[in-house]
């Protein structure tokens, strides 16, 4: 039943990715329509699979790689649609949902085996902690998206070639505004997250802070989005420069989540 | 029952012949009534544009139906028929659906792809439904005609692109700035050009223009113009971080705006972006200016680059909508078609049932020894036979898919059975006295 739940979800997005592909081809008010009811079926079918692998574990299902990529995409399109909703820009659907799937893919090359929890994590940290973390890598992995697309868009501008995908991306403000937006959502996220791992060490380990790999890349992540939200603030980093921090602090995200959990060995090295 | 189209246009008549011809749309009932009442005339309807002014109508005569148009054409306006008469076109059939088709859709107008015809003519067709003067045929021909312009519009991107320099430079603010009802335009120069430009912003729905000029009572009087606020040239700088939309068009010999005199600009506005439009020659801003970061210059060049291009595509798309339009021909034809094949069916049949009633009375009339249910039996035979024979033609002709064979089999079909039936145009008395050959 889940496994089946897996595969009918790994289709949808599958289809909507090629949906939203073929948008950017040939935009159409219906295909976009089609390819926003098709990524909502797969959202929905990921959402009873995530949650029926929670009944059957007994604990959230955000534990080893395989689930955790696995909720990873699934926060990556619940954020997209939201986002979508909100500035209609449909065209960015074709930049997220090639993410999120080949995320979900690559949770598929993880050993989907529901083992016995590790001990360390049977705590109610776990939960919150994940979710909330996730939640703020999604909205960073959107910003990542809005960034391409804000530096696809400005070459087109500077160097005054306004072919096919300068009609089809959005304004550069709606772009701007994009990843403002998830960098106002992502930050308290990473913030939040990184706060309750601590409080969770202090009680599991017994220590807030122990310059595990994966605490000391947080840091460094949540630099990096400070940094931005700050000039965004203050100096005015707007625009490519924020595009383009947009970019790295998603690269340096992704090694915090991926390079530390396969490279380094510490104790957030979940498999 | 016949569609014709009569009419001349740009690209048959200069404007000295088209003005001649054209209709006040304040006072067309009485051409809408005088077009009915031209004797082969069933319905009509009369587009009059600048460039165009054209009789969409429907005739029971093709040839006699659209001789009468032209001379009513010319006569309507008092001017002789010899000196329109060459400037005239006239189509029929399958060539006055597309062109109906083509000119609702904008693929004959002097700019492809613009939309006015569009509305234009279903102004037109208002009136003449108003006034009585279009009727099934009309009706349907002319919703056909805009449900093809709507879907070639959705379809294609045949007008999604600006083809003039000034909407040029608003459809690039749009695509840098999105929302323009919050941004400011700083006009430079107080010429004709930039005057426009700005104007077009202003359509467009930006909060203000602000205006700065050598001589500040030019530029005040403008200001007062557009609503906005008049600011001293020597003043410039101290305004321009303001300004998202920059729109210079001095005759200075030199740059009056160099990257240099931005930073401070730039860093007052905190980054946001800002479009220079310099469509001043020579140029007023250092192309340099658009190496700086969020800032994005155009001068008269790269806009009239972005106008061609667009035109290029609306060349491509129109080759796509060509396509729709044939389409969409062949589907209203084999509709028209359909509205022969009842007709037709019924005098087929009637024919058929004259002959079979014939025989058998004759039959009946010399059979002696007829059993007692012979009569009954003769009479299910014969039946039989003529039902099972007209099965399959009937079947045929009822098939919509087929275009002008429809026609063909219609045509084919009167000849062989000596059908005498033509469709009464709708809403009028059936009138077969004419038709009888």
């Amino acid at each position: 039943m889940n496994s089946v739940l897996y595969w009918i979800v790994i289709a949808l997005y599958s289809v909507a990715t090629l949906l939203y592909l073929w948008y950017l081809l040939q935009p159409g008010e219906r295909l976009g329509r089609a390819s926003r009811w098709v990524l909502t079926a797969g959202l929905a079918a990921h959402v009873l699979f995530t949650f029926s692998r929670y009944i059957e574990a007994g604990y959230t299902p955000i534990t080893n790689l395989h689930e955790s990529l696995s909720f990873f995409s699934l926060a990556v399109v619940g954020v997209f649609l939201a986002m979508q909703r909100r500035y209609r820009a449909v065209v960015l659907g074709s930049f997220v949902t090639p993410v999120a799937l080949v995320i979900l893919l690559a949770s598929a090359s993880f050993s989907r085996e529901i083992t016995p929890l590790n001990p360390a994590l049977k705590s109610g940290w776990l939960g919150v902690h994940t979710i909330v973390a996730f939640a703020g890598y999604a909205a960073f992995a959107v910003a990542f998206c809005a960034g391409v697309m804000y530096l696809l868009q400005e070459r087109s501008l500077k160097k005054k070639r306004l072919g096919a995908m300068y009609r089809r991306l959005p304004s550069l403000e709606i772009l701007d505004d994009i990843n403002y937006r998830c960098l106002t959502i992502g930050f308290p996220l990473l913030t939040i997250a990184i706060v309750t791992g601590a409080i969770w060490a202090e009680s599991a380990w017994g220590s807030y802070w122990s310059w595990d790999p994966k605490e000391t890349w947080s840091l460094i992540t949540w630099f990096v989005y400070a940094a931005l939200l700050h000039g965004r603030l203050t100096t005015g980093w707007r625009g490519r420069r924020a595009a383009v921090l947009a970019i790295v602090g998603f690269g340096v995200l992704l090694f915090t989540f991926l390079g530390v959990n396969l490279l380094m060995s510490g104790l957030h090295s979940y498999r | 029952m016949n569609i014709v189209v009569v009419g001349l246009s740009h690209h048959t008549a200069p404007l000295e012949i088209r003005e001649k011809l054209a209709f006040d749309a304040n006072g067309i009932e009485r051409p809408l009534r005088e077009l009915v009442a031209i004797p082969d005339v069933e319905e009509g309807l009369i587009v009059s544009t600048c460039n165009r002014v054209e009789v969409y109508a429907v005739a029971r005569d093709i040839a006699a139906g659209i001789a009468r148009i032209k001379r009513f054409l010319a006569d309507f306006h008092y001017i002789p028929y010899d000196g329109v008469e060459p400037h005239l076109y006239g189509y029929h059939g399958k060539n006055a659906v597309r062109h109906v088709f083509r000119v609702a859709a904008s693929l004959d107008s002097m700019v492809v792809g613009e939309p006015q015809i569009l509305g234009q003519i279903k102004a037109a067709y208002g009136y003449a439904a108003e006034y009585g003067t279009s009727g099934l045929i009309l009706n349907r021909f002319l919703h056909k005609a805009f449900s093809v312009a709507k879907r070639i519009r959705t379809e294609t991107r045949i007008a999604s692109s600006a083809v003039s320099v000034a909407f040029a430079a608003v459809e690039l603010a749009r695509k840098i700035f999105d929302d323009l009802s919050d941004k400011t335009v700083m006009l430079i120069g107080a010429g004709e050009m930039g005057e426009l430009a700005a104007r077009h912003f202003l359509n467009a729905g930006v909060r203000g223009v602000m205006v700065t000029n050598r001589t500040f009572e030019r530029g005040e009087r403008l200001a007062a113009e557009f609503g906005g606020r008049a600011i001293r040239f020597e003043d410039l700088f101290d305004h321009l971080h303001k300004a998202d939309i920059i729109l210079s068009t001095t005759g200075a010999p030199h740059h009056i705006i160099v990257p240099w005199d931005l930073e401070e600009v730039i860093r007052r506005r905190k980054r946001r972006p800002m479009f220079f439009i310099d469509i001043a020659v020579p140029r007023d801003i250092d192309p340099a200016v658009n190496e700086l970061e969020n800032v994005y210059l155009y001068n008269t060049d790269d806009l009239q680059g972005v106008v061609e291009s667009n035109l290029e595509q609306r060349r491509r798309e129109a080759a796509k909508a060509e396509e729709i339009v044939t389409a969409e021909v062949g589907h209203f034809q084999g509709w028209l078609s359909s509205l022969q094949v009842v007709p037709i069916v019924v005098a087929l049949r009637s024919r058929f049932e004259e002959i079979r009633r014939a025989e058998l009375a004759k039959t009946l009339a010399a059979w002696k020894d007829l059993p007692p249910d012979g009569e009954k039996r003769l009479e299910a035979l014969t039946s039989a036979i003529t039902a099972k024979l007209l099965h399959t033609p009937t079947s045929v002709l009822k098939r919509t898919d087929q275009g002008n064979q429809t026609d063909r089999y219609l045509d084919a079909l009167r000849n062989l059975f000596d059908l005498s039936v033509e469709v009464p145009p709708a809403g009028a008395e059936p009138d077969f006295g004419d038709l009888e050959e």
